[in-house]
Parts: C-alpha cells; sequence; structure tokens
C-alpha cells in the first residue's frame, strides 16, 4: 500500500468519526482500525508514525497512536 | 369441502382475493368456503372443478371476452361468465348444464374455424388450452365453413388473404404467429399488469382486430418489448412460443430452481426432456417472483453451453505460457503444492481466496472454510466488498443487523416508495415490475438518481419527484430530507422514543437542524432544487407507509457506508420499520451477495457477521473444525492487491468473479494480479482475470448443481441440480478437492450436510434445513427458535441490537473533484439485458441487445466537445484512459456521463479510480472525474490489452 494511500484511508476513517459525539474520537478510530485493518496494514501504519505519521490528520495521527498503545 | 389436494401450480382462473371475510355456497353440489371477492370460477377450482376457460388465468384480472366459462346460477337469468361473476353467500352454482355446454360448444367451434388444424406439427401440441378446451367441451365436429380466415395464405378462390400476417421472429428467444392468435388479450394484459411495459395493443376491431407490438412499423424487437416472457407465458396458444421449444419439442419434467442472475432471486421451473433444458418458466409460487421473470433469469441460459465454456482443469507455470490441460489430480496436486510452498517461503498469511456472490451459500461457506481452517488465515473476502460492503456495516450500526428489513411483497403496502441510486426496470427487473404495479395503483415514487432513470417516467407510472443530485452528494441530500422533516416536526416521536434512544435523538436533531443542511444550503453543491426537495421529504413524512429501496449508487462511494446510515436514520424518524410496508431494502446486485455476506466472507466477520475477535464465536467453530482461528482480520481485496504489489501476498483462489474487470482501477488490478506467483481460478469460461492465472478450475452452473441462495430479502431458495455437471464436479466438490489436498480431510458428501453445519454454527440458520426447504419452498432468515418460520419482517418489536442508533451524517466532499482536466463526473450503471461483467449473458443471444458499452452524455456536453450521436469517444481519467462509442441523451444531467461495464473491450474501470469507502473500502465506482473528447477508436491500452488477453488465453492442444 502507497503511503499516501494509507494515510488518505486513514484520515477518511478519522474524518467521520470527527463528525460524531463521542467523547473519546481517537478511541473510536482505534477501534475502527483494529476491527478492519490487517495486522500488516496496522504495521504499516505504525511504521508510518516512527517516521513522523506526515499527512495525517491530528485525530488520524491521535487514534493511530491510541491503537499502538493498547495493540 | 373435498378432501382432495389441489396441485399447487394449477391455473385457479383469476386471482386470489386478499379479503378476510368468507362467503360459503354451492357448486355442482359441494359447499365451498372461499375469501369474498373471488370469482365463481376461482371457487370452482378450489373445489377442485375446473370451468373451461380461454381469455382467464390467474396471472390477470378476468376479462370476461371468449364466454367460454359461463355457468348456470340459481335465481339468475342467463349464463353469467364464471370469470367476472363474484361469489355471494349461499349461490348455488352449476358447471356443467345441457344449456352451458350448448354455448361452449358454440363458442369453441367458432375460434376453431378460424385456427389451422395442424396440432400434430404444432410446437404447443399438448401444452394448448385451445386444444384443451376443444376436448374439454367435447368438440366432434366444426359446422360452419369460415369464410374469410386469418390462417390461410390465400382464399379458396387463390386470391391473397390481406389478413395473413407472417410470422414475426425478430426477437431472439419468442415467435409471434398471428395466424395461431385467438385475441383473448392474456398477452396484452399481461404485459400491462404483469410486466408494465405496455408494449402490446390490440389493434383493429372485431374481425380485424389483431395484437400488435409497438406501432405498424414495429415488430417485437423494435417495440417497447424487454423480453420478459410474461406475455409468452400468457398465451393459450402457440401463437407466443418460446423458440426453444419449436426447436427441442414440449417438455416432460421439470425441476424448480432459483435464477442465478440478480438478487431478486425469481423461482423458476427447469423444464427438461431427460437432461436437455427445454426452457426455463417462471414458477408461480416463487414467492420472490410471483410467477414473473426477466428477460435474464426466462431466456439467457445459452452461456451453460457456449463453446467458450471450458471443462477441464488447466495449468501453466507463468502466465505468458499457454495453457496445458491436465487431468483433476494433476491440477489439484499441482495446485495445492504450490499454495503450500508459497505459505512455507512467505509465511501462512501470504495466501487467500475470494468467494463468489454468485455461488451456493454451501460453496461460499467452505471456500471461507478452506481459507480460515486449512490456509489458517483470514483473507478472505468477496465481490460484494465492491458493492454491499456499506451495507453490511451501516445496518448493522444503525439497527445492529446486515439486511434489508423487508420481503418483496411489502411493495404492495406502500404507499410513498424513494428508490435511490438504484435503476430496479434495468438490475432488479422483477420487483421492479411489481413495484410499478403498486404505483400504478397508487403509490408514490420519488426517484433520488442523477440520471433520469426509466421509473422517472415510464407508460402509466411517473415520478412525483425526481431529484438530479451531482454523482457523490447522496449524503447531503438525505441529510437535507432529515432536516426538513425535523425542522417541520413531521418526525414520528411515539416510535423514536418507544424504539430508539430519544437523547440519541435529540443529540441527531440539533445536529440535521443547522441551518448548513437546510436544502437551500445544500442545493449549491446537490444541484437538487430545494422545493422539491422539501416537497419530497414531506411527502416521505406524512404518506403514509414509506419505503427505501436502493441500490449500488448508495453504497459505492466514498461515504457509501454514512449514505446507508442516512437513509436507516430517515426511516427511524419517520417510523417506517417493522410492519409491512415500509422498510429499508438494500437491492443487491448479484443473486447470492446477501448469502455470501451471510456465510463470513468477509475477512473480519465469521458466518453470521460475527466479528472474528470474538473468542466464543471462534470458539464454536474451532471446536467443529478441530483448528485454531486466527483472532485477527485478514486481507480485504483491494488490500490484497496493495500488498501482492508489496510482496507480502502471492496466492489467491478466486471462485467464480472476475476481479480483473470488475474491480476498479484496472491497471492496480493488473499489477496486483501480476505480482502473484499463484493465481487461481475457478469460473465457467476463460474471464479476464484468467490472463494472469497460473491454474484454471472449471465451474458448474447453478443447473448442475445442488445448493441454496440467498436473495435480496433474506430469503433461502433452493437451487436443484438438473443436470450433470459438463466439467465433472460441482464448486462445492473442487472446493473440497483442493482444501483435502491441503489436509482438511472434509467428508461431505451433499450440500445439505453443509447446511447442517451452518445451521449448528450459526444462531440466524438455527433451524435452516434441505428437509425445511422442502416443505416450506423457502425461509426467510433468522430462522431459528425465536423465528421458527423465518422472519419476512425484522424488527417488529425491537431492533437486532435493542434501540435503534441515529447516527450523524455529516457531508464530506469526495477527494474525487472535477477540475479543468477532468470537468466531467462518470457515473457507472447497468442495463437489462447484461448482468455484471457480462460474462453470461455477453454469451447468449442478448447480445442482441447491447452489443457494445455506450457512453450517455448531455447535448450540451457533447455539443462544447464536438461530440455527434455514434462518434467514438475518448474517456479519461487520471487512472487511465479507454474509447467507446458515445450516445447523446438529457437522461444525464449536463456535467455527467455515464456507462456500463459489460464488455472487456470497454474497459470502463480502467478510468475508476482506487478511492472507496472509508468503512469498508467499497470502491467508489460512482464518482469518477472524467474529459471526454473524440477520437478514431480504441486506445493504446485497449490494444495491448486485447493483445495480452489473446496471448494468454491459447491453450495447447492435450497431450495424447
Ligand atoms: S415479452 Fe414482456 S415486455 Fe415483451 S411484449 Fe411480452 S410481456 Fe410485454
Ligand atoms: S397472442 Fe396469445 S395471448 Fe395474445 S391474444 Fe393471441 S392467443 Fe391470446
Ligand atoms: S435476473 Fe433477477 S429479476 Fe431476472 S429472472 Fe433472474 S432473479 Fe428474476
Ligand atoms: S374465461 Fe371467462 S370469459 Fe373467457
Amino acid at each position: 500500500m502507497s503511503p499516501e494511500k494509507m494515510t488518505m484511508m486513514t484520515n477518511q476513517i478519522a474524518s467521520f468519526f470527527a463528525t460524531q459525539p463521542d467523547a473519546d474520537k481517537a478511541g473510536r478510530v482505534a477501534d475502527h482500525l483494529r476491527e478492519f485493518w490487517e495486522p500488516r496494514m496496522l504495521e504499516q501504519l505504525f511504521a508510518h508514525l516512527d517516521g513522523g505519521g506526515e499527512g495525517l490528520t491530528p485525530l488520524a495521527l491521535e487514534g493511530a497512536q491510541k491503537l499502538r498503545a493498547t495493540a | 369441502m373435498k378432501d382432495f389436494i389441489i396441485p399447487t401450480d394449477m391455473d385457479m382462473g383469476t386471482p386470489a382475493s386478499r379479503s378476510l371475510n368468507t362467503v360459503t355456497l354451492t357448486i355442482d353440489g359441494f359447499d365451498v368456503t372461499v375469501p369474498e371477492g373471488t370469482s365463481v370460477m376461482r371457487a370452482s377450482a378450489e373445489a377442485g372443478i375446473q370451468v373451461p376457460k380461454l381469455c382467464a388465468t390467474d396471472s390477470l384480472e378476468a376479462f370476461g371476452s371468449c364466454r367460454l366459462c359461463v355457468v348456470e346460477i340459481e335465481g339468475r337469468r342467463g349464463t353469467p361468465a364464471s370469470c367476472t361473476t363474484p361469489v355471494a353467500q349461499g349461490m348455488i352454482v352449476k358447471t356443467q348444464t345441457p344449456k352451458v355446454k350448448k354455448v361452449r360448444k358454440g363458442v369453441m367451434e367458432l375460434y376453431i374455424s378460424d385456427h389451422p388444424l395442424d396440432c400434430l406439427t404444432c410446437a404447443a401440441n399438448g401444452d394448448c388450452e385451445l386444444q384443451d378446451m376443444a376436448g374439454m367441451v367435447g368438440l366432434r365436429d366444426v359446422r360452419y365453413e369460415a369464410v374469410a380466415t386469418h390462417f390461410e395464405t390465400r382464399h379458396a378462390g387463390g386470391d391473397v388473404n390481406a389478413q395473413f400476417i407472417p410470422k414475426d421472429d425478430s426477437n431472439p428467444y419468442f415467435t409471434y404467429d398471428p395466424s395461431k392468435c385467438i385475441v383473448c388479450s392474456r398477452c396484452v394484459r399481461a404485459c400491462e399488469e404483469v410486466q408494465g411495459t405496455f408494449a402490446l395493443t390490440i389493434e383493429g376491431m372485431g374481425f380485424n382486430s389483431r395484437v400488435a407490438a409497438g406501432s405498424a412499423s414495429d415488430d417485437f424487437l423494435t417495440s417497447d418489448c424487454v423480453s420478459c416472457g410474461a406475455c409468452v407465458q400468457a398465451c393459450p396458444t402457440a401463437t407466443l412460443q418460446e423458440k426453444s421449444v419449436i426447436e427441442l419439442g414440449t417438455p416432460e419434467r421439470s425441476v424448480i430452481t432459483t435464477c442465478a442472475y440478480c438478487g431478486v432471486g425469481c423461482s423458476f421451473k427447469a423444464e427438461l426432456n431427460g437432461d436437455e433444458l427445454v426452457r426455463m418458466v417462471p414458477y408461480k409460487n416463487g414467492k420472490a417472483n410471483r410467477g414473473h421473470s426477466c428477460v435474464k433469469g426466462r431466456f439467457a441460459y445459452g452461456y451453460a453451453n457456449h463453446t467458450d465454456r471450458i471443462t477441464s482443469p488447466m495449468i501453466r507455470d507463468k502466465i505468458t505460457d499457454p495453457w496445458r490441460e491436465v487431468s483433476w489430480d494433476e491440477a489439484i496436486d499441482y495446485t495445492a503444492t504450490k499454495l503450500r510452498d508459497l505459505q512455507a517461503k512467505h509465511g501462512q498469511k501470504s495466501i487467500g481466496g475470494i468467494t463468489s456472490s454468485r455461488c451456493t451459500n454451501e460453496e461460499t461457506f467452505l471456500v471461507q472454510k478452506m481459507i480460515r481452517a486449512t490456509f489458517g488465515n483470514n483473507n478472505t473476502d468477496t465481490c460484494a466488498r465492491v458493492c454491499h460492503s456499506p451495507t453490511g456495516y451501516g445496518l448493522k450500526t444503525t439497527f445492529g443487523t446486515s439486511a434489508g428489513t423487508q420481503d418483496f411483497d411489502s411493495v404492495e403496502h406502500t404507499d410513498v416508495v424513494i428508490v435511490i441510486g438504484a435503476n430496479p426496470t434495468a438490475a432488479h427487473p422483477v420487483f421492479a415490475s411489481r413495484l410499478k404495479k403498486r404505483l400504478r395503483a397508487g403509490a408514490k415514487l420519488i426517484v433520488i438518481d442523477p440520471r433520469k432513470i426509466e421509473l422517472v417516467k415510464t407508460p402509466h407510472v411517473s415520478a412525483a419527484h425526481h431529484l438530479p443530485l451531482r454523482p457523490g452528494t447522496n449524503v447531503a441530500v438525505l441529510t437535507s430530507i432529515a432536516h426538513v422533516i425535523v425542522t417541520e416536526g413531521l418526525m414520528d416521536e411515539a416510535f423514536i422514543r418507544n424504539r430508539c434512544d430519544w437523547n440519541e435523538f435529540a443529540e441527531y436533531a440539533e445536529f440535521v437542524s443547522d441551518a448548513r443542511h437546510s436544502p437551500e444550503a445544500t442545493g449549491l453543491l446537490t444541484g437538487v432544487d430545494a422545493e422539491e426537495l422539501r416537497a419530497a421529504a414531506r411527502l416521505f413524512a406524512t404518506g403514509g407507509n414509506g419505503a427505501i429501496y436502493y441500490g449500488l449508487g448508495v453504497t459505492e462511494h466514498s461515504q457509501g457506508s454514512t449514505t446507508v446510515m442516512a437513509i436507516a436514520n430517515l426511516a427511524m424518524m419517520t417510523g417506517n420499520l417493522g410492519r409491512p410496508g415500509v422498510g429499508v431494502n438494500p437491492l443487491r446486485g448479484q443473486n447470492n451477495v446477501q448469502g455470501a455476506c451471510d456465510m463470513g466472507s468477509f475477512p473480519h466477520e465469521l458466518p453470521g457477521y460475527r466479528h472474528v475477535s470474538d473468542d466464543a464465536t471462534r470458539e464454536v467453530f474451532e471446536k467443529l473444525w478441530g483448528v485454531e482461528l486466527d483472532a485477527k482480520p485478514g486481507l480485504r481485496i483491494p488490500n490484497m492487491l496493495d500488498a501482492a504489489v508489496d510482496g507480502t501476498f502471492k496466492g489467491l483462489y478466486v471462485q467464480g468473479e472476475d476481479i480483473l474487470q470488475s474491480d476498479p482501477d484496472t491497471r492496480h488490478v493488473k499489477a496486483g494480479l501480476e505480482a502473484m506467483e499463484c493465481v487461481i481460478v475457478h469460473d465457467l469460461f476463460l474471464n479476464e482475470t484468467a490472463n494472469y492465472a497460473h491454474v484454471f478450475l472449471p465451474g458448474s452452473t447453478f443447473l448442475e448443481k445442488d445448493g441454496t441462495f440467498t436473495n435480496a430479502e433474506r430469503r433461502i431458495n433452493r437451487v436443484r441440480k438438473v443436470m450433470a455437471p459438463l466439467n465433472g464436479y460441482a464448486d462445492w466438490e473442487v472446493t473440497m478437492m483442493l482444501a483435502n489436498a491441503m489436509g482438511a480431510g472434509w467428508t461431505y458428501t451433499h450440500p445439505s450436510q453443509v447446511m447442517d453445519e451452518i445451521a449448528a454454527t450459526t444462531p440466524s440458520f438455527a433451524n435452516v434445513s434441505y428437509e425445511l426447504l422442502e416443505e416450506r419452498g423457502s425461509v426467510q432468515w433468522p430462522c431459528n427458535d425465536a423465528n421458527p418460520d423465518g422472519a419476512p419482517i425484522m424488527h417488529i418489536d425491537g431492533f437486532a441490537r435493542g434501540r435503534g442508533q441515529f447516527i450523524i451524517t455529516e457531508y464530506i466532499a469526495t477527494e474525487e473533484r472535477t477540475g479543468a482536466r477532468f470537468p466531467l463526473l462518470l457515473t457507472t450503471g447497468r442495463i437489462l439485458s447484461q448482468y455484471n461483467v457480462g460474462a453470461q449473458t455477453r454469451r447468449t443471444q442478448n447480445v442482441i441487445w447491447h452489443a457494445e458499452d455506450v457512453l450517455e452524455i448531455h447535448p450540451h456536453d457533447a455539443e462544447v466537445r464536438g461530440v455527434s450521436d455514434g462518434d467514438w469517444v475518448k474517456l479519461a481519467s487520471r487512472s487511465g484512459d479507454t474509447s467507446l462509442r458515445a450516445t447523446i441523451t438529457d437522461r444525464v444531467s449536463p456535467g455527467v456521463v455515464y456507462t456500463t461495464f459489460h464488455h472487456p473491450d470497454t474497459q470502463a474501470n480502467v478510468i475508476t479510480t482506487d478511492y472507496s469507502d472509508w468503512a469498508t473500502n467499497c470502491p467508489e465506482y460512482k464518482v469518477t472525474a472524467v474529459q471526454v473528447g473524440k477520437s478514431n477508436g480504441p486506445t493504446d491500452w485497449q490494444e495491448d490489452y486485447n493483445a495480452q488477453a489473446e496471448q494468454s488465453r491459447r491453450i495447447l492442444p492435450a497431450a495424447e
């Protein structure tokens, strides 16, 4: 998966949960990723986080970090 | 009543009455109790007494023209027609008196005097109601010598008979032979009442009256006829006759089975002589279709014997090699070894598979089982990914389960219908006919679609409102409709309080009431007229039972899942759930999309929509299968292709799908397939994906195997084997051979055992079995102890998830934007005569209606570009370009172009991008920014592609 595609997909997910009334929006993003993304996609996302997470929106970044913290 | 079992598909003469009040009368001395409003003819049939008839049949309203069905009724004068006379309490009817017998003989004599007496060589010999009736009334001689007839080419004197009209055989599947017509008008009425196309009329009066298709210069093919076959079915004589019967003779046995084309799931009688299929006839007791059909299921089965069909397994080491035919043993061994080697080298998760929405539930269940238990990973997906995965996500989130809420009968109780992102007359024709019937009876229609689909204006039906939105703005439009309903206080507060969470609704209401969601505000981006939208919203909220039907125009967007939730919101806020006539109804594309989803095809869900991370669910399967299952989701189709390009995914088993043609961004799919080392295609034909395959396993058609399909109304219908598989094995057997070669140790001997396993592991299928299906014909899941009869309507007292959940649906524009380079929006769809990628329908005579894909473009956009009707045009997006012919029409709005994707030469998916639904990765087929320009013919890509395809399809002569 190209990094652009990966960040775009993550951002798309975050942009939905950004509109939801939940207190823990990042948690919802993390849950969604956990529920639907295969481990090697998540690894790629985490590697991208290590590289600074370029291109991720703040909520996408927070969600991805939250997921990694609990993974 | 007589203790006598009525043969279930006997013609009862007139339709059943729906009345709950009953009436008792006496017919030929027998007491009969029937619903009020029943005809005397039907009441007699209920008592087992058949009254002779010609112009009546129970799929049509009584007409009363032939007068063959006369009876005597005590206390009434004359001989009333039994088909048009309703029963009355205490009525005493006699069906066989000297008086009525005389009338009937006279009627028959008149008919026969103007009918050719070539019964022995007639195609309908043995299957002709005129013949039957002549026999039944005891006609022995004809006293009249007809002076003028319709069937003699010349009069006795030798002059040409102007009344003789030659046979019309323009339709590829049936003929119209006017010389045999008795002008009973059953065909005309069938076309109106059953199909709703109004292609036929009776022209002229008295002796001159004739059936005509279209106007004077038309034949059947050029008329509006859509070849549904309803008229052929209704015709009592050989006047309208299947060509297959003319060629092969009348069938002597029949098997009830289910159409393998679309998600309506029509029941058919496959009629045969020995193992030769003579014709497919829609089955009257089929609960999805109620005796109707469309051209695909009725006639387009010829692909089963097409010369392109491959019946021997084939392998090759490289995709540049020609194919080599091998034995089944060799093919299976080769494949199993290759897959195991790949796993040894690249890891357990380096292979996967794709289940088919065209195969049976049992086959799909086995493919996902093989992947999860034998491959040992969750890399299973289905082509439903690219169509209805957002339905899964959206309805599960809002209602708690991923399924349409109604049965098709429900439409008969609907008052207001919203059709959004669907084109039922083309893609779900039998449902469309049922819908049109309801609309003609007064229900109102709202169409939300960028195109002026046929339903917007068709004979005797027109939409109350058409909201022609810009592609990609579904969420904005639906949220605006909700805005109007909420701000004008039109919601069903009692329902919301009872069935949903009021606080959640309050939060939602606050969101949706914001002025930015008003139709006046959203109109700027959606292009929809605000007043029209307000009127539509009011109509839906206040017009009585409201039902929403939607299709791929909803799901195949970057906000597909959000749109599904917006639809669910609308249904909940208006209280339109849990009873007949309402509901949220996804129209499924392929025949078994619902089943493929139910059977655990998705990489994150085990059968019955249970997440793989759920320990209890995994344990059920682990115990039964004796293996440990992966608790993490697997790769979805686009992810598999990405992983292939990245080098971590190497082997793919594809059953009955053609991802290279059907999936978006063909170049990306091609790159993914090329990067794999073992692609196994299991199909009927060398499809486009097979150009990149190393193993080809021949598949079987739906006529060649047992199993079940689940249609869009969750109805589990039986598929029955009517002939032996040409390739030697049913698809479930092939999957089992492969799984066993990889060590699975399965021992199924019949698909019913697979269904038993499904029932044992999946709560919503707990009581489903082949015995139950034999007994009931079909059943709608959930079918378990809580719903022993199945569930025609869901969420009656509560939602599957408890309380219905309102979800905030903010419109987020797709990344796919028009600009200077690509100023037009392309949206894609289907047409009636072709099906999906067309692999089957292109191999039938249906091509007569659709020989190629064309681009629909608005006159204004065409003019600016100097494009005339029929010109070759180049269609380009940032993904690629292709060429096809243009057709200029105002069905599309300015700025929007439209095409279908039935033909591989067009490769519409070269154009589509890899953007997808945020929640499910369902590709955004319905919005692509494009440019259109004149061209001279196929593009380089198309030529290269065809050259590669031709190269790849070479087959070495079989070794001795
Ligand atoms: S085939 Fe169907 S559409 Fe065509 S004339 Fe007959 S009933 Fe009408
Ligand atoms: S074509 Fe058949 S159904 Fe139609 S009027 Fe003639 S006999 Fe009747
Ligand atoms: S294609 Fe669909 S509507 Fe047509 S016969 Fe088959 S199931 Fe019915
Ligand atoms: S069947 Fe009753 S009038 Fe023809």
